[in-house]
């Protein structure tokens, strides 16, 4: 399968400010690739360097095996991109915004962004400074959506939409999917990344922290350990520790034999080890181990 | 997107106009009570000293319908012109990242070169239509007062201005490339800067300097007027002016990282 992203050791400071530093990925063809993150961990950075709107300290983005720094026209032409904050012309109607965008590609849209206007209930003669936040960003989604892009990145793009929008939302992008489009989905929305993506990216700092399958991740050293009867476990690193009324629930990641001999001769009513959902996942990539460790 | 910058400038343009013009037909009206009362306005003048000077009242007579244009018609075109240009060509790339639109412009399959060229063209559009809609209300107001102007001063001298303009534009183009926002009060400020240093030239002959700085000294009414030609020089000179700021924004604008 063809590599479709390539980022390597991309770096990018704004003056002494970092913003990504070494960050290296790739996604294959056909993915439906997740990138987490928090706020200001560089997800945004990331997306613009790859897309050539930064120009990257070091490192190198390229996208359909090309480089964006030599190549950005011919890319951007295969890309459908929905940024997390779409700024748009105050005087444009919802179409002049659409057909604005699609004027850049060449094709004829009229009838994909008709057909998308409808399917997410977007009046196409408002004019675009009288809607809502979601429903601008509904604006910016057809906009992305309506021409044929063979990848399409997407940054935060559920954020101001209803949970109806949501929903339909995620169907339209895995029906691109299943037509053959890869996906790089930017998100801090866990839920939809372990739903919907096959492979995430973990960033923080600017750093990758890992990279790999979302079911990996999810099983990976990390599990979800719940105790009856049981209120302190001495020498057991706990992280999220969480007081339950009759005992305890925290994250553990060493391993399960220590666990086990630590709480021999404790009153232990009811244990379960679990596999945390990646909420809890994502925690242990991004809590500072000495604030959590118990 | 030439058509999608005129369609977001066109308002803007017809304002200038509107206002420049309104005012240039206002004091034409005037002309004819001025030219019953010359005598004692003149002796005024006279005893204005460096100050009509500096709005080239030494070198034009304004009890003649071309002089007095160039005059008064001439300071309202010179001032809007100036300030509307400066105002334009500095916002042109700058209110793309202002509004957070260069974002999304910018990942369509569209090279920044491209853009810039776009918005140039559009700048120069802008400028030349706001140029012949002032010529058309002076042009509307000549047979109204019944006397009309020398044509071949008129021409040289709306010619003068809107090389004047564009100079300002490109120059300010340049500018904006380096902005995020805020560029109002730049573009103003330069414009500003820029009539001011043109009306020093007028007053002081230790200011003469200026004239190879400022647009103004080219494209004053006085200096085209009282000649009937333009300053070949100084013109090659503004257009140079224009070429290395439009140089510097397309340098800039193709560097530049969209925050």
């Amino acid at each position: 399968m063809a590599e479709i992203i390539r980022l390597c050791n991309l770096t990018k400071y704004y003056g002494k400010h970092r913003g990504i530093e070494n960050l290296s990925l790739q996604v294959q063809e056909g993915e439906i690739f997740g990138f987490i993150g928090p706020n200001g961990a560089g997800k945004s950075t990331t997306i613009r360097s790859m897309l050539g709107l930064l120009q990257p300290d070091s490192g190198t983005a390229e996208l359909f095996g090309k480089s964006i720094q030599t190549a950005k026209l011919d890319i951007l032409r295969r890309v459908g991109y929905l940024p997390s904050e779409p700024g748009f012309y105050g005087n444009m109607r919802v179409r002049d915004a659409m057909q604005f965008a699609a004027s850049f590609y060449g094709e004829d849209c009229r009838s994909a962004a008709e057909t998308l206007c409808e399917r997410f209930k977007l009046d196409a003669g408002k004019h675009v400074q009288e809607l809502s936040l979601g429903n601008r960003k509904k604006v910016s989604l057809v906009s992305a959506f309506q021409h044929r892009a063979e990848l399409y990145v997407l940054d935060e793009p559920t954020s101001g939409l209803d949970p109806l929008m949501q929903k339909e939302f995620f169907e339209l992008l895995q029906e691109k999917n299943r037509e053959g489009a890869t996906i790089f989905l930017s998100s801090h929305v866990l839920g939809e990344i372990q739903k919907y993506c096959s492979r995430a990216a973990v960033i923080r700092d600017g750093s990758l922290v890992v990279c790999d399958d979302v079911a990996h991740i999810c099983s990976s050293t990390i599990k979800r350990v719940t105790i009856r009867g049981v209120e302190e476990i001495a020498g057991i690193p706990m992280r999220n520790l969480q007081k339950t009324g009759d005992g305890i629930s925290f994250l553990y990641s060493g391993p399960v034999q220590e666990l086990i001999t630590a709480l021999q001769g404790l009153p232990v009513e009811d244990l379960t080890i679990t596999e945390p959902p990646l909420e809890d996942a994502f925690l242990h990539f991004y809590t500072d181990s000495e604030d959590e460790i118990c | 997107m030439l058509k999608h910058e005129l369609k977001q400038g066109w308002k803007g343009m017809l304002l200038w106009s509107l206002a420049v013009g309104i005012m240039i037909v206002f004091c034409l009206m005037l002309f004819p009570e001025l030219q019953k009362q010359l005598a004692p306005i003149q002796t005024m003048m006279q005893g204005l000293g460096g100050i009509a000077s500096a709005f080239g009242m030494d070198r034009l007579n304004y009890g003649e319908l071309t002089g007095f244009y160039g005059i008064y018609a001439g300071f309202m075109l010179g001032i809007g012109g100036m300030f509307y240009a400066a105002i334009l060509g500095c916002g042109i790339l700058s209110k793309e990242e202002a509004q957070h639109t260069a974002e999304t412009l910018l990942t369509y399959p569209v090279s920044r070169s491209s853009v810039c060229i776009w918005k140039l063209t559009a700048v120069a559009v802008l400028l030349f239509g706001f140029n012949v809609l002032v010529v058309l209300f002076s042009m509307a107001a000549f047979p109204i007062i019944g006397q009309f102007p020398h044509w071949k001063a008129f021409a040289l001298y709306h010619l003068a201005q809107l090389i004047m303009q564009l100079e300002i534009a490109g120059i300010c183009f340049g500018v904006s490339a380096f902005l995020r926002k805020g560029s109002g009060t730049i573009g103003m400020a330069i414009a500003f800067v820029l009539y001011f240093l043109g009306i020093a030239g007028n007053i002081t002959e230790r200011a003469a300097f200026v004239r190879y700085i400022t647009p103004y000294a080219y494209a004053d009414g006085a200096s085209v007027i009282s000649r009937v030609s333009l300053d070949g020089g100084l013109v090659a000179l503004g257009i140079a002016y224009a070429a290395v700021g439009i140089a510097a924004g397309f340098w800039k604008y193709n560097k530049k990282d969209i925050l």
